[in-house]
C-alpha cells in the first residue's frame, strides 16, 4: 500500500532536466528574485517574464503551460491582499454595489501587480521542482553552502515521509473504520476528537523515534561515526554555461525595460 | 498537491525583496547556532533521528478532527516538536519541513522561505517552549500541570506565528495591518486551540508510554534562549506598536481610515464569532487588536494555570 | 582464516533494568553457517547488536579474535556485517547506489573503488542495474536483497541476519534461500522460519528468555519433540 504523495519531479528527456542542478537553482532564484522586485504595474515585464517560464515550460518537455496552470494553489493566500484595492487611496474606478466599496486605480494596479508576482514566482518553483529531483536540488544547496548537515536532515527526512505518510493513512483508516458517522447525543465531543488525534500523532511520534534508532544503528554497522560525506555528482559543462547566461540575459530584459522608463 | 491545514506560508509575491533578503538572513544565522546546540545536545544521533521526525511532522500535519462543516483541526508541529526535543533541535526539524514544503509543492515561496521558517519554525518553537517550560514553573510538577503547559505552549506559538506573519505582510506593504493582524490573530485563536488540544493529546500518550522522552525534551538546551525570544519578541511588538509603523509605511499602508467609513464594516465579517474582540473604550485599532490578544493570552494562561493547580492540589490530597 | 565469534557471559539489561541475555556463550567458527532460534523477546536481536559494538555488555565479545573496544569497533563494524530485520531502515538513502556506497565510502575509499564495489555486491546479490532504482519503489524481496549487498560492498567476513525472510511471498523467499545458500561468508541468522533452518544451517542454537538452552547439530535438535515444545518452536 504505497501512499503516493506525488513527488513534483516529472522525468523527461530534455535539454532543461540534463542541465546541471545548480544552474537550474540559481536561474530560478534569480527569477523570482527579478519578478519580486519588479515595481507595481510593470505589465510588460511581467508579460515577458511569463513568457520566459512558458519557454521553459515547453523546454523541458513538460508542455507550456504545465506550470501556469498549477500555480492557482498560492492563490488562496491571495486574500491577505484583497483588501489593497478598497483601502488604498486614489481615484475611484469602481463601486461595489449594495454595500458602495469603492475601488481605487492605484489599489487595482497593486493588487493585480501582487497576483502576477505571486503566479510567475510559483510557477519558476513548479519548474524547478518538476525538472530537479530533489536530492539533486539537496546536492545543490551543499554546494552553494547550506551547511551540510541540514541538507542531511532534508534527505533523510525525503526518504522516510512516503514510510511515515503510510502509516498516517493507515491510521487514519483505521479510525474511520471503527468510527461510523454518528449524528446527535451519541457524536463523540470536539474534544474527545481532537484527543483521539493527538494520540494518534503520539503514537506516531513513538514510532517515528523507534525507526530513527533503529536506522542510526544501521548507519553505525555501516561506519558511520557522525561524518557526513557525500559523493561528487555533477560536474558544470559548457551546456550549462550558456545556460547560466542565456538565463541572465533574459532576465536582463524586463529589468532594462524597468530601467527604461 | 499537499497543502498544509494552517494558512501561514507565505508565498514569494508577498514580501518585498528587502524583506525576504533580511528574513534569510536572521534565519540562517539562527539555524546555524541550531546545529551547534544539536550537535551538543544529540551528537552523531542528530541527523537520522531529526530527519525521521521531521518526516514524522510533515506527516503528522496530515492528521486532523472535524470540527464543523467540512472544516478540521491540523497540526503545526513547532510546539510539539520543541516540547519533546527542545527548541533548538524543534528549529531544525520545522526547518526541514519547510524547505521541503517550499521547494516540492510550493506551499511557501523561495524567497520567502526565511520569514516562513522564521514563523512556522523558530517563533513557533521558541514561544511554544517557553510557554510550556513557563506555565510549568508556576504550576509545579505532575503529569496534569505538564498537558495544560503544553496546551498553554501549543496555543502560544500559533499566535505568535500568526502575528509575526501579519507584521511581515504589512512591513512589505502587502496587507495593511489593520486588516491583517486581527484576521490572522483570530483565525489563528481558534486554530491554536486546535493545536492545543492535539498537543496536549500526543504529550498525553508520551508521558504514559515513554516518559523518559518527556524529561528529556524538559532538559534540551534551549530555556534561556526561549526566554530571551519571547522576551525579544514581546519588546519588538510594543515597538512596533508605538512605532510609526502601525499607521504608515515606505510603501503604501497609508490608508486613510474614514474612507467612507469601511474600515470597521471590513473588519466585520471575520469576527463574528468573537464578538467582543475589540474593547470598545481604546480608539486605536492595532493598537485595540493587540491588547486583545495579549488579554486572550492571558486568560489561557491563567485558565491553564488555574486547571493545573486544581489537578496538583487534588493529587496532593490522595497522596496524603 | 580467523573470522569468528566468541561470545564468553554475555550479560545486558535494558536501561529500564530488565535483563535480556543471561550469561551467554557461543563460539562460531569460521566457514560455519549457523541458525539462531528462539520466541519473540528472547533475545535475539538483543545478542545480535553486541556482536558489532553497537550494545556493551558485561562479559566478552570477540570477533575475529579481537575483543570489542573502542579502537577497534570502525574495523570490527566493517568485518561483521549486520543486517537488519525491517530493510526500510538500512535503506536510508534516495537511491540504491548511494545505499550501497554508504560503507564503502565511509571506510575512505576513493570513487572508483566505491563505484567497483557496488556493482560487485549488487551483483552478488542478483541485484545489477538497480543503482538508479529509489528504494520507496522496489518490493520486499529487493529490498531485502538491496540490504544485504549494502553490507556486503564493505567485504565482511562474517554476515549476521535478523529475520531475512519475515514478509516475503514464497518467490521471494526462495530467491533469498538461493542467495544464503550460495554467499560464502560465515553466517549467523536469526530466524523463525524452521524449513530454512533444516534446508541451509547444518548447526542451530537455541535462545530463550536471555539463554542459550541447546546449541548443536540442526538434525538433532528437530528430532528433540520435548524441546522444541518447550520453547515455542514449531516444523
Amino acid at each position: 500500500m504505497h501512499f503516493d504523495l506525488t513527488d513534483a519531479y516529472r522525468p523527461r528527456k530534455s535539454a532543461i532536466h540534463r542541465l546541471d542542478p545548480r544552474v537550474k537553482l540559481v536561474v530560478a532564484l534569480l527569477y523570482i528574485l527579478t519578478t519580486v522586485a519588479m515595481p507595481d504595474g510593470e505589465w510588460e515585464a511581467f508579460g515577458l517574464l511569463q513568457i520566459v517560464a512558458l519557454a521553459f515550460a515547453w523546454r523541458s518537455n513538460l508542455g507550456p503551460f504545465y506550470a501556469f496552470r498549477r500555480a492557482f494553489i498560492a492563490l488562496p493566500f491571495i486574500l491577505a491582499a484583497l483588501p489593497i484595492p478598497f483601502l488604498m487611496p486614489g481615484p475611484t474606478v469602481w463601486t461595489m454595489p449594495v454595500v458602495g466599496w469603492g475601488v481605487s486605480a492605484p489599489g487595482l494596479v497593486r493588487f493585480l501587480s501582487i497576483l502576477l508576482r505571486t503566479w510567475l514566482a510559483v510557477q519558476a518553483g513548479i519548474l524547478l521542482s518538476a525538472t530537479t529531483r530533489l536530492p539533486e536540488i539537496l546536492w545543490a544547496l551543499s554546494v552553494l553552502r547550506v551547511p551540510a548537515t541540514l541538507v542531511s536532515i532534508i534527505g533523510f527526512m525525503y526518504r522516510y515521509i512516503f514510510i511515515l505518510a503510510d502509516e498516517a493513512v493507515r491510521m487514519l483508516r483505521a479510525r474511520s473504520a471503527r468510527s461510523p458517522k454518528a449524528t446527535g447525543p451519541s457524536r463523540p465531543s470536539l474534544l474527545w476528537q481532537g484527543r483521539m488525534a493527538g494520540m494518534m500523532v503520539g503514537s506516531l511520534f513513538l514510532r517515528s523515534l523507534e525507526r530513527s534508532e533503529r536506522v542510526y544503528e544501521a548507519m553505525l554497522s555501516r561506519g558511520y561515526a557522525g561524518q557526513v560525506r557525500m559523493l561528487q555528482a555533477f560536474h558544470m559543462g559548457r551546456g550549462d554555461w550558456l545556460a547560466l547566461l542565456m538565463a541572465g540575459v533574459l532576465l536582463a530584459v524586463p529589468v532594462g525595460l524597468m530601467l527604461i522608463r | 498537491m499537499h497543502l498544509s491545514g494552517t494558512p501561514l506560508h507565505i508565498p514569494d509575491g508577498f514580501l518585498s525583496p528587502v524583506v525576504s533578503i533580511i528574513g534569510w538572513a536572521i534565519a540562517l544565522a539562527i539555524i546555524v547556532i541550531a546545529l551547534r546546540q544539536t550537535r551538543l545536545q544529540l551528537g552523531e544521533r542528530q541527523v537520522p533521528l531529526m530527519g525521521v521526525l521531521a518526516a514524522f511532522i510533515f506527516a503528522a500535519q496530515a492528521i486532523n478532527f472535524p470540527i464543523a462543516a467540512g472544516t478540521s483541526g491540523h497540526l503545526l508541529g513547532g510546539a510539539l516538536a520543541a516540547i519533546v526535543m527542545g527548541p533548538w533541535a524543534a528549529t531544525l526539524i520545522m526547518t526541514a519541513v519547510i524547505a521541503m514544503q517550499g521547494l516540492l509543492f510550493q506551499d511557501g515561496g523561495l524567497l520567502a522561505m526565511g520569514w516562513n521558517i522564521l514563523n512556522m519554525g523558530v517563533f513557533t518553537a521558541f514561544a511554544g517552549y517557553a510557554g510550556y517550560a513557563s506555565l510549568r514553573r508556576l504550576i509545579g510538577e505532575g503529569p496534569r500541570s505538564r498537558l495544560a503547559a503544553a496546551f498553554a505552549g501549543a496555543w502560544l506559538s500559533v499566535m505568535v506565528g500568526a502575528i509575526a506573519t501579519a507584521f511581515e505582510l504589512a512591513l512589505s506593504g502587502t496587507s495593511p495591518l489593520r486588516a491583517a493582524l486581527p484576521a490572522m490573530a483570530g483565525v489563528h485563536a481558534l486554530i491554536g486551540l486546535g493545536e492545543g488540544i492535539i498537543t496536549t493529546g500526543a504529550v498525553g500518550l508520551l508521558e504514559v508510554t515513554r516518559p523518559e522522552v518527556i524529561r528529556a525534551g524538559e532538559e534540551a538546551p534551549g530555556r534561556l534562549g526561549a526566554a530571551f525570544t519571547l522576551g525579544g519578541l514581546s519588546l519588538a511588538l510594543v515597538v512596533a506598536v508605538l512605532s510609526p509603523l502601525a499607521s504608515a509605511s515606505p510603501d503604501g499602508l497609508e490608508f486613510v481610515a474614514e474612507r467612507q467609513g469601511f474600515l470597521r464594516s471590513a473588519l466585520e465579517p471575520p469576527f463574528k464569532l468573537l464578538p467582543d474582540y475589540t474593547l470598545p473604550l481604546v480608539r486605536n485599532e492595532v493598537l485595540t487588536t493587540i491588547l486583545a490578544v495579549l488579554l486572550g493570552t492571558l486568560v489561557v494562561f491563567a485558565l491553564a494555570w488555574l486547571m493545573g493547580r486544581g489537578a496538583v492540589r487534588r493529587e496532593h490530597a490522595r497522596e496524603s | 582464516m580467523h573470522h569468528t565469534i566468541d561470545v564468553k557471559e554475555l550479560h545486558y539489561r535494558y536501561p529500564d533494568g530488565t535483563p535480556a541475555l543471561r550469561g551467554v556463550s557461543l563460539y562460531i567458527a569460521p566457514g560455519q553457517k549457523v541458525a539462531l532460534v528462539g520466541p519473540n523477546g528472547s533475545g535475539k536481536s538483543t545478542l545480535i547488536l553486541h556482536l558489532n559494538g553497537i550494545l556493551r555488555g558485561e562479559g566478552e565479545v570477540c570477533v575475529c579474535g579481537k575483543p570489542i573496544r573502542d579502537e577497534n569497533v570502525p574495523a570490527i563494524r566493517a568485518q561483521v556485517g549486520l543486517v537488519f530485520q525491517d530493510p526500510d531502515d538500512q535503506l536510508f538513502s534516495h537511491r540504491v547506489f548511494e545505499d550501497v556506497a554508504f560503507g564503502p565510502v565511509h571506510l575512505g575509499m576513493e570513487e572508483s573503488e566505491v563505484r567497483r564495489r557496488v556493482g560487485q555486491a549488487l551483483a552478488a546479490v542478483g541485484m545489477e542495474g538497480f543503482e538508479d532504482r529509489v528504494p520507496h519503489h522496489l518490493s520486499m524481496g529487493e529490498k531485502r536483497r538491496v540490504a544485504i549487498a549494502t553490507v556486503l560492498a564493505m567485504d565482511p567476513e562474517i554476515l549476521v541476519l535478523d529475520e531475512p525472510t519475515a514478509g516475503l511471498d514464497p518467490r521471494g523467499r526462495r530467491e533469498l534461500i538461493s542467495l544464503l545458500q550460495h554467499l560464502p561468508q560465515t553466517m549467523l541468522v536469526a530466524t523463525h522460519d524452521m524449513r530454512m533452518v533444516a534446508e541451509l544451517f547444518p548447526r542451530t542454537i537455541v535462545i530463550d528468555e536471555g539463554q542459550i538452552v541447546a546449541d548443536g547439530p540442526t538434525a538433532e535438535l528437530f528430532g528433540n519433540e520435548q524441546l522444541l515444545a518447550a520453547h515455542g518452536l514449531e516444523i
